[in-house]
C-alpha cells in the first residue's frame, strides 16, 4: 500500500516536471510553472521521507534526514534571498554544484556496497554518477569562482592534451574496475574521485568569463544526467525522467545560448578565440584611427535636448550593478520630455536575459525594453544612443567584416542613430577581444568612467542644466 | 555482449523512459526566447536537485552505527537540499521581477 502511493507520488512528481519545464518556457507562465515544478517536487520528497520502505530492513535515521533538510533548507532559502540580482550567475553556478556533490556522495556509499551487489550495470552506473558528479561539482565551484573574480583564466601549454589523458585515465580505471575478477583496490577509487574532481578544475579553468553562462548550463546538463544515473541504481522513476528531462534540456539550452551568442560550443569548450586573437586584436589598436571623447556635461546636454534617447546596457552595467542609476536617468530625462527606450541584445550582460532580470529590478517598465529587431528599426530616428558598458554587440565588424570572428552575429545597429555615446572603462576590447569600428565612427564619442560613477553624474548635470 | 543484451531486456521500460525523455526535453525547450535562458536554466538546475531522493534513500538504508556513511549521507542531503531550495527561490525570485512588470504593463498602446 505505502509503496504504491509512493509510485504515485514519483508519477506526479515526474509530470509536475515536465508541466513545469513546459511552462517555465515562455513568459506569462513562467512563474506558476516554477511552482509546478517545486510543489511536484515537495511531493516526490515527502513521499521518500514518510513512504519509502528500504528492502529487508526499517528506514533508519528518519530524524536525521529531516535535521538535514532543515539545515540545507535555511542555508539554501537564505542564500537565494540574500544574492543580489548581478551576482545570479555565481549563485545558480553553486547550486548546481551542491547538486553535483549531492551524486557524487550517493555514488560514494553505494561503492562501498558493492561487495554486496555485484551488478556490472548497477556499478557502471555507479561509476558514471561518481565522475559526472565529482566533474559538475568542480566545475560549477571554478564557474563561481570566475564570475565572482576570484579565479583568473588560466591555461597552460597542452592543457587539453592533459585534460584528455585524465578522461582515458578514468574510463581505464572505470573499465578495470568493472571487468577486474576481484574487488578492486580502494586507491582505484579513490583515484577515479581525485581524478574526476580534477578533470571538473582543467575543464572550466581555461574558459573565459563570459562564456560562464554556456559552462554553467552544460554543467547544470551533466548534474541531470549524473542523477539518471542515480536513478537508475535505485531503479526511481522520478529520478530518472527529472534526470533525463534537465540532461536534455540543459544539453539543447546550451546550444540555444550558443547561438544567440553566435558561438559553437567547440569554441567555447577549447576556447579558441579567446587567447590568440586578443593579442592580435590589441596590437592592432595602433591603425584604428583616432577617437574622441566626450565631457560629462556635454552627454548630459545632447541627451537633454534629445527627443529620443535609447540606453544599450551591457556587461559593464552589470558588473557595475548600475541599474538603479541608470534608470533613475531614465526618469529624470523623461521628465523633460525625452523619449527612453532600451536596446536590449538576446546575450546582453553576464547571461541571455540577465539584463531584462537586472532591469525589471529597477521597475523600468516591460514596455519600454526594445529586443534587438524593434530596436534595430528604431536607431534610425534615434538622436542620441548612450552604451553602457556593452561591446562586441554593438561592434559593426558583424555586419560588414566577413573575417571577423563575430561576423553573422546579430547586433544592435546603433550607428544608424544620430549620435552614440559609448561609455566604457578604457578602450580595451571586449571578451570576443577584437576591435570595435564603432569607436572611430565620426558620430560616436567616448565617454570613460566606471558605468554607475557616469550615470550619477550625468544625473546630477541633466538635474543642474 | 550477452551479458548487455540480457540488461537491456530486463530493462527495458527503462530504456524507454529515457528515451522519451530525451526528446521530451528537446521538445520542451526548443521554443523558448533568449529573455528565459537564465530562469529556464535555473529552473532545470532546481529540478535535477531531485537527486536529494538518492541520499534520503542512502540514508535511509544505513544502519543506524555506520558513521562514514551516515556522515556522508546527512552531507550530502544538506546539499541536496540546498540544490532543491536555493534553485526554486532563486528562480522564483527572478520570475518575480517578469510578472511584477508585466503586470503593471497592460497598457501596451503607451507609445501609439
Amino acid at each position: 500500500m505505502q509503496t504504491n502511493i509512493l509510485s504515485l507520488c514519483y508519477l506526479i512528481g515526474s509530470v509536475s516536471f515536465i508541466i513545469g519545464l513546459k511552462m517555465l518556457s515562455n513568459p506569462v507562465t513562467a512563474r506558476r510553472g516554477n511552482l509546478v515544478s517545486a510543489a511536484g517536487m515537495a511531493i516526490a520528497i515527502f513521499g521518500t521521507l514518510f513512504l519509502y520502505q528500504p528492502a529487508g530492513t526499517h528506514f533508519h535515521n528518519q530524524q536525521w534526514i529531516i535535521g538535514a533538510m532543515i539545515i540545507g533548507t535555511v542555508i539554501g532559502s537564505v542564500a537565494a534571498r540574500k544574492v543580489k540580482m548581478t551576482a545570479m550567475p555565481e549563485m545558480v553556478s553553486i547550486f548546481n554544484g551542491m547538486g553535483g556533490l549531492c551524486a557524487a556522495l550517493i555514488s560514494v556509499v553505494e561503492l562501498g556496497r558493492i561487495a554486496q551487489d555485484h551488478s556490472d550495470m548497477h556499478v557502471l552506473s555507479i561509476l558514471a554518477g561518481m565522475v559526472i558528479g565529482c566533474v559538475s561539482f568542480a566545475g560549477s565551484m571554478i564557474a563561481y569562482g570566475k564570475l565572482s573574480g576570484k579565479i583568473k583564466d588560466h591555461t597552460f601549454p597542452g592543457q587539453h592534451i592533459l585534460n584528455l589523458l585524465i578522461l582515458l585515465a578514468v574510463l581505464a580505471m572505470g573499465a578495470f574496475i568493472i571487468h577486474g575478477d576481484s574487488a578492486a583496490p580502494v586507491f582505484i577509487f579513490c583515484g577515479i574521485l581525485a581524478l574526476s574532481l580534477g578533470y571538473g578544475i582543467l575543464f572550466v579553468l581555461p574558459i573565459g568569463g563570459a562564456d560562464m553562462p554556456v559552462v554553467i548550463s552544460l554543467l547544470n546538463s551533466f548534474t541531470g544526467v549524473a542523477t539518471a544515473c542515480a536513478g537508475f541504481l535505485y531503479n526511481n522513476q522520478v529520478m530518472l525522467t527529472g534526470g533525463i528531462l534537465v540532461g536534455s534540456a540543459g544539453a539543447i539550452l546550451t546550444i540555444l545560448m550558443c547561438k544567440a551568442m553566435n558561438r559553437s560550443i567547440k569554441n567555447v569548450l577549447i576556447g579558441s578565440f579567446g587567447g590568440s586573437t586578443v593579442v592580435a586584436g590589441s596590437t592592432a589598436t595602433g591603425d584604428q584611427g583616432a577617437y574622441k571623447e566626450i565631457s560629462l556635461s556635454d552627454s548630459a546636454m545632447v541627451m537633454k535636448y534629445a527627443r529620443k534617447v535609447m540606453i544599450v546596457p551591457g556587461y559593464g552595467l552589470a558588473v557595475a550593478q548600475a541599474q538603479h542609476a541608470c534608470h533613475e536617468l531614465e526618469q529624470s530625462l523623461r521628465n523633460n520630455g525625452v523619449e527612453v527606450k532600451y536596446a536590449i541584445h538576446p546575450v546582453a550582460g553576464r547571461m541571455p536575459g540577465h539584463m531584462n532580470v537586472l532591469l525589471a529590478e529597477t521597475d523600468v517598465s516591460y514596455d519600454d525594453l526594445l529586443e534587438l529587431e524593434a530596436a534595430n528599426e528604431q536607431f534610425s530616428s534615434t538622436d542620441v544612443v548612450l552604451i553602457l558598458g556593452a561591446n562586441d554587440v554593438v561592434n559593426p565588424a558583424a555586419e560588414n567584416d566577413p573575417s571577423s570572428p563575430i561576423y553573422g552575429m546579430p547586433v544592435l545597429q546603433v550607428w544608424k542613430a544620430k549620435s552614440v555615446i559609448i561609455n566604457k572603462r578604457s578602450m580595451r576590447p571586449g571578451y570576443a577581444g577584437i576591435e570595435n569600428q564603432l569607436f572611430f565612427l565620426p558620430n560616436s564619442s567616448m565617454l570613460f568612467g566606471d558605468a554607475k560613477d557616469v550615470l550619477q553624474q550625468l544625473i546630477l548635470q541633466v538635474k543642474e542644466l | 555482449m550477452e551479458i548487455f543484451l540480457n540488461f537491456i531486456q530486463s530493462n527495458i521500460e527503462l530504456f524507454y523512459i529515457v528515451i522519451l525523455s530525451v526528446f521530451l526535453g528537446i521538445e520542451v525547450i526548443s521554443r523558448v526566447p533568449s529573455v528565459l535562458h537564465t530562469p529556464l536554466m535555473s529552473g532545470a538546475n532546481a529540478i535535477h536537485g531531485v537527486i536529494i531522493i538518492g541520499s534520503i534513500i542512502v540514508m535511509a538504508e544505513a544502519s543506524p552505527d555506520n558513521y562514514l556513511v551516515l556522515t556522508l549521507g546527512f552531507i550530502a542531503v544538506i546539499v541536496g537540499t540546498i540544490n532543491v531550495v536555493g534553485g526554486f527561490v532563486v528562480t522564483d525570485r527572478m520570475l518575480e521581477m517578469f510578472k511584477s512588470t508585466k503586470g503593471s504593463a497592460p497598457k501596451p498602446n503607451k507609445d501609439k
